[in-house]
């Protein structure tokens, strides 16, 4: 053992026993804290740096999604899902779509999976990008951060081919897509996939083999894959630990099956192992965007489902059975079988579930969100209790807790 | 049915004999089960290993009388890769039903936001207050009694939108 290992453990062994000045201080982390990356209150106990309790607020942005979608229409329940994870947005979006399809019992064309694949990697990718960029901030890395939301943005550039928006994108129909792919998209999205993987590299080669940073944020908010488990822990968190649940590859969902992907696995589930398990995520993701843009299988964008999907505008104005579904689909007026699904899709965090009651009026009887950070969130104060308080702003931010998710 | 699940459909049945088992249109496997047998059969479950509890919500059906209220359990096999849904029905007049947070730690929250929306009261839970509305509401959103928008309000008419 080295000198500096033994030092290591002794400061470890100190800071685990001796009370520091004796001295119990009530301390405020949030509502609105620039490290805490969104509006959540911890009340943490603290003797001088050492954390020794934590006890959580949430609910400061709850909007009542789940009674609000009690009186909509299922095709505008879309836009309240972008306010889910707002930094995956696309991913929300296809999940509710994916949910209602289930219900009605619709079948896309492989076409349709194959661009709803590209959306949801497109949109991992930037969900990673944003989470991992701000544990450099939170250890003092600006820089890595500047550069990362560039190619952030460039994904913004690329939703607003596809659909207009940039942060809440309310992309793709009940059934499809809207529009097919343009070509600017497709130049920009090759352009990317041509240029990204260089920066991230660079970006990567600052941090993830850095002496500083891998001493700041190994050991920093732990958790064992038994106790992330028995907290419904999700997603990269969930994988850090070591276990590799994927909803992508357990119960695969617009044709996953099809493509070539690793899901890499943590091993001690702190700080370190969640930010290099979104590392190589997005590498993977990468290479899933590849294969789905090479194999792109021909055919329409869209399902051939009248009473659901909105016919072509020029046939809405000559045609009358265009008309009609028109009205009824805007009216809320389509018949919607009744029944209960459960679908879940591979979030940015996670497993995001849907739990849909219809009982075949024009509104679903109840929808719940299944919300990861919701659900891991609670393990917070576990993770950093005994630990030092700057290694709970990193245990925070490594967890991606997203207020709008959290909230709903 | 995987020879697993029916494996364990069969003891369910066999151990806890009120329990019902429908199989429905989109292949889930539903229980129906009695709010005294929801600790055991959870814990059953738990050993058999499903050791994910992916979701626990209610709902609520006035309309259904003695069974006002339902709390809904998701519950999932990681190894053989086999999800249940587990349905518990409440009256309305006595909406407590046993706490599975000794089985699992992430129930707490799940317990307490359907506690906060739907006023089902989680015996044994540590720590059961409201977690995202305010502490001194003093009713329980979700219920289909509140409507969503003021019913008083006169400056907008949707008499002939929909159902």
């Amino acid at each position: 053992m080295s000198d500096l290992d033994l030092q290591n453990k002794k400061v470890a062994a100190f800071a685990s026993t001796e009370t520091i000045d004796g001295e119990i201080a009530t301390l405020n982390l949030g509502p609105t804290h620039p490290a805490t990356h969104g509006i959540f209150q911890n009340v943490l106990k603290v003797d001088g740096e050492r954390i020794l309790s934590a006890e959580q607020t949430v609910g400061y942005i709850h909007r009542a999604f789940e009674k609000l979608a009690e009186r909509r229409p299922y095709n505008q329940i879309t836009p309240i899902t972008d306010r889910l994870n707002y930094c995956s947005s696309p991913i929300n979006n296809m999940g509710w779509h994916m949910t209602v399809e289930k219900l009605i019992g619709a079948e896309m064309p492989k076409r349709v999976d194959y661009m709803r694949v590209i959306v949801m990697e497109l949109a991992r990718i930037a969900d990673h990008l944003v989470c991992n960029s701000v544990i450099g901030v939170d250890t003092g890395a600006l820089t890595g951060f500047t550069y990362m939301f560039q190619e952030r943005e460039k994904i913004y550039d690329i939703y607003e081919e596809i659909c207009g928006a940039r942060l809440t994108t309310n992309v793709g129909r009940i059934g499809g897509f809207d529009r097919d792919f343009n070509k600017e998209f497709i130049t920009k999205l090759r352009a990317f996939i041509k240029e990204f993987p260089k920066k991230f590299d660079e970006f990567g080669s600052m941090l993830e083999r850095n002496r500083i940073f891998m001493d700041r944020t190994i050991g920093a908010g732990p958790i064992s894959a038994e106790r992330a488990l028995s907290y419904s822990f999700a997603g990269p968190n969930l994988r850090a630990a070591g276990v590799d649940y994927d909803v992508r590859v357990m119960k695969p969902y617009s044709s996953y099956q099809d493509f070539d992907f690793e899901i890499p696995v943590g091993n001690d589930g702190d700080t370190y192992d969640r930010f290099i398990v979104r590392q190589r995520e997005i590498k993977e993701s990468l290479k899933i965007i590849e294969q789905a843009l090479e194999n792109m299988p021909q055919g329409a964008y869209h399902a051939d489902i009248p009473s659901f999907y909105l016919p072509p505008k020029e046939e809405v104005y000559s045609s009358m059975e265009a008309l009609i579904y028109h009205f009824k689909i805007i009216m809320g007026e389509t018949p919607i079988p009744q029944g209960e699904v459960y679908h879940s899709v591979e979030g940015g965090n996670g497993e995001l579930g849907y739990y849909l009651v219809s009982d075949g009026g024009r509104t679903p009887y109840r929808l719940h969100f299944r919300r990861p950070c919701f659900i891991y969130y609670q393990a917070y104060p576990e993770m950093i209790t005994g630990s030092m308080l700057s290694d709970a702003i990193l245990t925070m931010s490594s967890m991606n807790v997203i207020a709008g998710e959290l909230d709903a | 049915m995987s020879d697993f699940a029916s494996n364990i459909n069969e003891s369910i049945l066999q151990n806890f004999p009120n329990v019902t088992h429908v199989l429905d249109n989109y292949g889930d496997h539903n229980y129906f089960i009695d709010k005294v047998d929801i600790h055991g059969v959870v814990e059953f479950l738990k050993n058999e290993g499903f050791i994910y509890l992916t979701d626990l919500t209610g709902s609520h059906y006035p309309d259904k009388e003695n069974t006002e209220f339902q709390v809904v359990y998701h519950i999932h096999n990681l190894v053989q890769n086999v999800r249940f849904r587990l349905k518990v029905d409440l009256s309305q007049n006595d909406t407590h039903i046993p706490t599975v947070t000794d089985l699992f730690a992430g129930a707490n929250w799940m317990e307490r936001e359907t506690f906060d929306f739907f006023g089902i009261i989680f015996d044994g839970h540590p720590n059961l207050t409201r977690i995202l509305n305010v502490e001194d509401m003093d009713y329980h959103p979700m219920k289909k009694e509140y409507a969503l928008e003021d019913e008083t309000r006169t400056d907008k008419d949707d008499t002939f939108f929909g159902r």
